[in-house]
């Protein structure tokens, strides 16, 4: 962390030596004295600012820091303990997954959209997957099957995601409860991914056309014991914290954003809807037979920091009614396709659990390379080679848990994405930093973030 | 909108029903709507515009104007990249036209009509600022000259019967064929009054490459733009602060044009060595 003091009360002559910033551009004179906090005694520094009597300070909250969920930089101009101007910096994370898309084929591209907003990898899959799917004009022939399995893994991770958001904004205001369970019940939705896709986090599992697996045997059992355990669990969050006087003291009022700020500065999800606008792609722009699921829009009347937890905590109720919907239609549906008709199209490669775990199919081997020499080539094109997608573009928003998480997407008529950009809510709703943190004390900076909940995979792709 | 060739001149329009099924005017965002929200989409703006068009019912709408024909935005030869003597795998002589979906003209169906003919009262040179009206898989895209979008822009979201209130972010497309507009600046609108959502597209040739900023409409635009001028260079005039966002301040280049490699190494594994994605074969 290194702090600026800014030219307006810098002595100038007197200072002894440091106008030089180590984590500067070399041989760039920085604008002040400059501090840097690189584990020293803190007394030392201390005093060394009181001696001085800087009131103007430029404070580097990050990349590293704890608290601005990953490596998000906040750029914080201080009088004292007030924030007159405050700054995002990002790009720590870029990784260039839409550019490395444009060079592996369409079903890969799903292996690198799921690693952008490594919380809600099941949104990103999906989005991709919607744009391809009505790119290839096969919107209506995904299965039933398939959508529901997308409806229940998209409501797991909207959990999943949200537990996090509460856990980890919990644990900057030191509650630290929230936080042990909030990942306690986490881990109990990667344990259902983990059986249902082999993996934890990085899915791979959406695939365009359908899903990349069927469902192992037991997973609708392990689901119903999942949402058992959080009709008994969820209503501990609560417990603790909607009427905790501290807890309300932190949250209240603070990163204050109303419905006129949230259209200008295009914020969706939980906090559009804390402004008490009942937003939401689900309902508004159903996808993946959104429509036919009984369920209700969460909103508030408190556009802060409070209001997008209490919104948080009852989508996750809503999300289970919907995965107790899912779970009801998935047995009905046994052995009922996952992916498309289409064999140009749907993956070929099966896989199934064997002693060892998760591996290749020896049914799908065996058929391949001892039964089959087509469906051998057949298989042999479509990993290798992919799937062409006719030319043009689409754009098919979700509502992940973050807001409308969009891919655009453009094909030339080949088998790789000529194009894929994502329209990440982290990355839209981080803007709205400034605004809901000039003016107000550094430690309402941490939590005005953490109630936007941005996921630094997904602003910086 | 019809066909003008010389709106560019890639405009070659060929006459193929290859490639081009143009659904019905399915409001867009879904396939099959709920009768909620069917309803709500269709209780428009109580306006004298086109009031029969927003009644059209998506069943109705698939009374569509002739199939557009599509644009050829390029032509391919081969197949895997490799041409000549050394092309033993018989494909060599394949050839293909790489074509994009082609302008469609109205009547289009559903709101589509309404929105267009609300364009067009509001904006009275609109066949300038409209360049091309593309209806593709249930969406809708604009093509948009760039000397006019900042006015088109204000009307599309202060106009009551319009009122696309909500943009979704700008994204840049590096298209190296469509020569005189390489770069393509998309933006997408929401209208949240109206349940709609349209695209607009600009395209400016690599040589002057100046969007005018839609900063001053949409706020949120504004990391949006830096993000597509870091990916591709589009310089949008009148930013407030048109800066690298994503990449280090001092990078070279424009990551994400197509003219722009990958990079990356390859790898060795047991003796074999696989060539970096960039370098292998592609499917052309």
């Amino acid at each position: 962390m290194t702090s600026t003091v800014g030219d307006t009360t810098a002595p100038g002559a007197e200072a002894p030596q440091p106008t030089e910033d180590m984590y500067g551009v070399g041989g760039e004179e920085a604008e002040g004295h400059v501090y840097t906090v690189t584990g020293q005694d803190w007394d030392q520094l201390v005093s060394e600012h009181a001696e001085r009597g800087d009131e103007r300070i430029v404070v580097n909250m990050g990349p590293q820091h704890p608290s601005t969920h990953g490596v998000l930089r906040l750029i914080l101009e201080m009088e004292g303990e007030t924030i007159t101007e405050a700054r995002c910096g990002i790009g720590y994370l870029h990784t260039g997954i839409e550019k490395n898309m444009e060079f592996r084929n369409w079903t890969q591209g799903v292996t690198f959209c799921t690693r952008m907003d490594y919380l809600s990898p099941f949104f990103n899959e999906t989005t991709y997957c919607l744009g391809v799917e009505r790119l290839l004009d096969i919107e209506d022939q995904i299965p039933d099957k398939a959508n529901v399995m997308r409806v229940m893994m998209m409501e797991l991770n909207r959990i999943s995601s949200h537990l996090v958001c509460i856990a980890t904004g919990g644990m900057e205001i030191g509650a630290l409860t929230v936080m042990t369970i909030g990942f306690r019940e986490r881990e109990k939705v990667l344990d259902v991914f983990e059986l249902i896709t082999g993996l934890r986090m990085n899915h791979g599992y959406v695939r365009p056309g359908g899903v990349g697996q069927d469902l192992p045997l037991r997973a609708l059992t392990k689901v119903r014991e999942f949402i058992a355990w959080m009709r008994k669990h969820l209503p501990e969050y609560a417990a603790f914290c909607n009427e905790n006087p501290i807890f309300k003291g932190r949250l209240c009022g603070i990163g204050y954003l109303d419905l006129a700020g949230c259209m200008a500065l295009g914020i969706t999800g939980p906090p559009l809807r804390a402004t008490g606008y009942d937003w939401d792609l689900r309902k508004k722009q159903p996808y993946c037979g959104y429509e036919s699921y009984d369920f209700e829009v969460q909103t508030w009347d408190t556009p802060d920091a409070y209001g997008r937890f209490r919104i948080r905590l009852s989508e996750m109720w809503e999300s289970l009614k919907i995965i107790e919907q899912c779970v009801e239609r998935l047995e009905k549906m046994e052995g009922d396709p996952i992916i498309v008709p289409d064999a140009k199209i749907a993956w070929p490669a099966r896989l199934s659990i064997g002693s060892d775990g998760l591996g290749n199919s020896n049914e799908h081997i065996k058929h391949i390379m001892g039964e089959s020499m087509e469906a051998l080539i057949h298989h042999f094109k479509l990993v290798t080679e992919g799937f062409r997608v006719p030319p043009g573009q689409a754009y098919v928003p979700v509502e992940s848990p973050r807001g409308e998480l969009g891919a655009h997407v453009v094909s030339d008529g080949g088998t790789r994405p000529f194009r894929a950009h994502f329209r990440d809510p982290s990355f839209t709703n981080l803007q709205a930093m400034p605004v809901m943190c000039e003016g107000s004390m550094v430690s309402d900076v941490v939590v005005a973030v953490a109630s936007l909940d941005p996921v630094m995979g997904g602003v910086d792709r | 909108m019809t066909d003008e060739p010389g709106t560019s001149p890639e405009n070659l329009h060929k006459e193929s029903d290859a490639n081009a099924p143009v659904k019905g005017a399915v409001p867009e965002g879904e396939s099959e709507p709920d009768s909620e929200t069917k309803q709500e989409r269709l209780t428009g703006p109580e306006s004298g515009i086109g009031s029969a068009d927003v009644e059209a019912t998506t069943g109705g709408a698939e009374i569509m104007a002739p199939e557009p024909s599509p644009e050829v935005l390029a032509t391919r030869k081969g197949m895997f990249g490799v041409t000549g003597t050394g092309d033993t795998s018989g494909y060599g002589g394949l050839t293909r036209t790489i074509e994009f979906p082609g302008a469609s003209s109205p009547p289009f169906g559903g709101w589509w009509d309404s929105v267009y003919e609300r364009i067009g009262q509001l904006v009275p040179n609109y066949s300038d600022v409209i360049t091309k009206v593309v209806i593709h898989r249930g969406e809708i895209t604009f093509h948009v000259a760039r000397e006019h979008l900042t006015e088109l822009v204000q009307h599309l979201r202060d106009d009551a019967y319009l009122r696309f209130e909500f943009c979704s972010g700008v994204s840049g497309v590096h298209y190296p064929a469509d020569t005189g507009g390489e770069l393509h600046a998309v933006y997408h609108l929401q209208s949240m009054t109206h349940n709609r959502r349209i695209r607009l597209e600009v395209s400016v040739p690599d040589a002057d490459p100046h969007v005018p900023s839609v900063v001053a409409m949409y706020p949120t635009a504004d990391w949006h733009e830096r993000e597509t001028y870091d990916m591709f260079g589009i310089i949008f005039d009148g930013h407030p602060a048109l800066t690298r966002i994503l990449m280090p301040d001092d990078w070279p280049g424009h990551p994400q044009r197509k003219d722009y490699p990958l990079g990356g190494i390859p790898v060795e594994y047991k003796g074999a060595t696989i060539p970096p994605p960039e370098q292998r074969r592609t499917y052309s």
